[in-house]
């Protein structure tokens, strides 16, 4: 029981994680129909960046806030360079762009830090907190900074002007234009958020998985899975889904082994697909012939 | 028979004349480039039926690439199966792993496809490693295998043997491939790609054609990933990471999208472009394919070929 108890904390702080990068795709999903496969090594390359003001000896908080708006600003920027020119172009124009993005940031991040593994710190004590034999107190850290996340980009969208004009930017694009929403912006704005919750996962998976260029792939894999579970267009059941994926991960894991970690997400990816392709929470997709 | 399929038969013989000519005046070590050119190409012209003609795009094709080469590695390590039987077991194997992969995966379009397929190969390398599998995939370790020498008592070098083998079956499968996409299988294709309602009310079975199209492009990438196990002479989980995937489609993208000849350009560039990375870092052979990829989805969305074509409408 014990055992199970600590298998499912340690899940709850991984999917946390999961929850938060499976949010940042449904973001740009929701408002471009687009799934942003480049998302996993913005977030390792926003890590580096973090390691880097560290080691130089920035103190730990600073080095985060400063990282999360390198990569807000990295990210727009990315959003109206790159991804602009293609909004209109084809499905595999877009996925070409979106791999080409991919293949470029593992591969500088590669050459200019080596493919050597790095340990990264984390700002939580290493002492287990009140004692307890369950639950690290990175792991609760880790929790706790997700659900922060969740909350406060929940009312960033439910309570603020700017935050209602990028929910109608992405709903109804043509409308929100003509009341003087600059859509284009918005956009921007989406992927900038995007790229700053991915920095604040990769800080606060790298300590648990460390740190180099492919430590993506992996953690992906469960945001993916974990949004397609609960519906790629509904932000609740892509945060639900990147918990669902955390426990699901680190209890099959206990009980069949870790090597197969990775083709549990497979496999549940292809059940998702086959039962319920819209996820537990998705909206029907209908088109009109 | 019309002038354009003259003068594509016309250039078609030709470059297999001087296909037939290079391995007599190169080094070894340049003909095992141009073998593992001609075996890239047979994968790209898999994926360029399925992403090119048929509008499926596939972030996973290394997983079938790796499929055929351990199909092909395990019948000749355990089974002492002569090299060119592994051919189209390896085919047919991933033909029946694409074709069932396909199924769940037609419910999808777009960007959903690419993710379930890039779920693959992610997962395949780990799925190699499993330890109970190890008696057959022979774990991280991997498989060893020898060359095949020249039948007959021809005089040939191993290498120079092997690339006339692949030659071979590189143009039985592009004639095969270039048969397809010209009968109504093909249209069908094309079809579904272009308009899923209108193919579907024209009686195109959409379900049936998508799954069978995972399937052969499957088969294709399954029989080239065999041949890579022959010249290779080794496979190992790690031989086959996601990389492969990418570089596939940075192949048929720089190639020529929904074109015949485009693969063989995509084969050459996969095989050479790490040398270019070379003159910067090794570690940069990432970043080359990456910026091409970029290049040619701004600038040249139609490739090699589309790029050559619009060429030759300009001269003519």
């Amino acid at each position: 029981m014990d055992a199970l108890l600590h298998q499912v904390f340690a899940g709850l702080a991984s999917g946390g994680i999961y929850a938060s990068l499976a949010l940042a795709l449904v973001m740009i999903h929701n408002a471009t129909n687009h799934i942003n496969f480049a998302q996993g090594e913005m977030a390792m390359f926003s890590t580096y960046i973090a390691w880097s003001l560290i080691n130089i000896g920035v103190p730990y908080w600073a080095a985060f806030v400063a990282t999360i708006v390198i990569s807000f600003f990295a990210a727009a920027a990315i959003e109206r360079i790159l991804i602009r020119p293609v909004e209109k172009a084809p499905v595999l124009t877009v996925v070409s762009v979106f791999i080409g993005l991919l293949l470029i940031l593992n591969s500088v991040a590669g050459w200019i830090y080596t493919y050597t593994i790095k340990s990264f710190t984390s700002p939580f004590p290493s002492e287990p907190p009140f004692g307890n034999k369950f639950v690290s107190s990175h792991e609760l850290g880790a929790i706790a900074i997700a659900l922060f996340v969740l909350v406060a980009m929940y009312l960033f969208f439910r309570v603020t002007p700017l935050g209602l004009a990028m929910r109608a930017a992405a709903e109804n694009p043509a409308s929100s234009r003509l009341v003087g929403i600059r859509v284009g912006w918005m956009l921007a704005l989406g992927w900038g958020f995007a790229g700053a919750i991915g920095a604040i996962a990769g800080m606060m998976i790298a300590p648990l998985v460390y740190l180099d260029p492919n430590m993506m792939a992996g953690i992906m894999l469960y945001a993916f899975a974990g949004a397609l579970l609960g519906g790629i267009d509904n932000p609740w059941g892509a945060v639900i889904g990147g918990f669902l994926m955390g426990v699901l991960e680190n209890v099959v894991g206990a009980l069949i082994g870790t090597e197969l970690k990775l083709t549990v997400a497979l496999v549940l990816i292809i059940i998702v697909l086959l039962l319920r392709p819209n996820g537990l929470w998705g909206h029907k997709v209908v088109s009109r012939v | 028979m019309n002038t354009t399929n003259k003068s594509q038969l016309l250039i078609a013989l030709a470059a297999i004349a001087v296909a037939l000519v290079l391995p007599f005046v190169v080094p070894d070590y340049r003909i095992f480039q141009l073998t593992m050119v001609l075996i890239y190409s047979i994968a790209l012209l898999g994926l360029n039926i399925l992403t090119g003609y048929n509008g499926q795009i596939s972030l996973g094709h290394g997983a079938f690439y790796a499929i055929g080469a351990y199909t092909a590695a395990i019948m000749m390590d355990k089974a002492n199966a002569p090299y060119w039987s592994t051919l189209p077991v390896a085919g047919v194997i991933c033909l029946v792993v694409g074709f069932l992969f396909g199924l769940p995966a037609l419910r999808l379009s777009g960007h959903h496809l690419a993710l379930a397929t890039l779920a693959l190969a992610v997962a395949l390398p780990q799925l190699l490693k499993y330890k109970h599998l190890e008696h057959w995939t022979g774990g991280v370790q991997g498989i060893n295998l020898l060359k095949p020498d020249a039948p007959f008592g021809l005089k040939l070098s191993q290498d120079q043997w092997l690339y006339l083998f692949t030659l071979a079956v590189v143009v039985l499968m592009f004639v095969l491939a270039r048969n397809l996409i010209r009968s109504r299988v093909g249209r069908a294709l094309v079809a579904i790609r272009d308009h899923p309602v209108a193919a579907e009310a024209m009686g195109v079975n959409n379900a049936m054609y998508k799954s069978l199209t995972f399937g052969v492009s499957a088969l294709y990438t399954g029989v080239a990933g065999a041949l890579s196990a022959i010249a290779v002479q080794f496979v190992a989980p790690d031989s086959f990471p996601l990389t492969i995937s990418f570089f596939f489609l940075v192949g048929i993208v720089v190639g020529g999208v929904a074109s015949i000849w485009g693969p063989i350009f995509g084969g050459f560039f996969i095989q050479f472009a790490p040398n270019m990375a070379d003159y910067l870092s090794k570690d940069l052979t990432g970043a080359v394919y990456g910026v091409f990829l970029l290049l040619f989805a701004y600038v040249m969305p139609t490739g090699v070929v589309g790029f050559l074509r619009k060429l030759a409408s300009k001269s003519a």
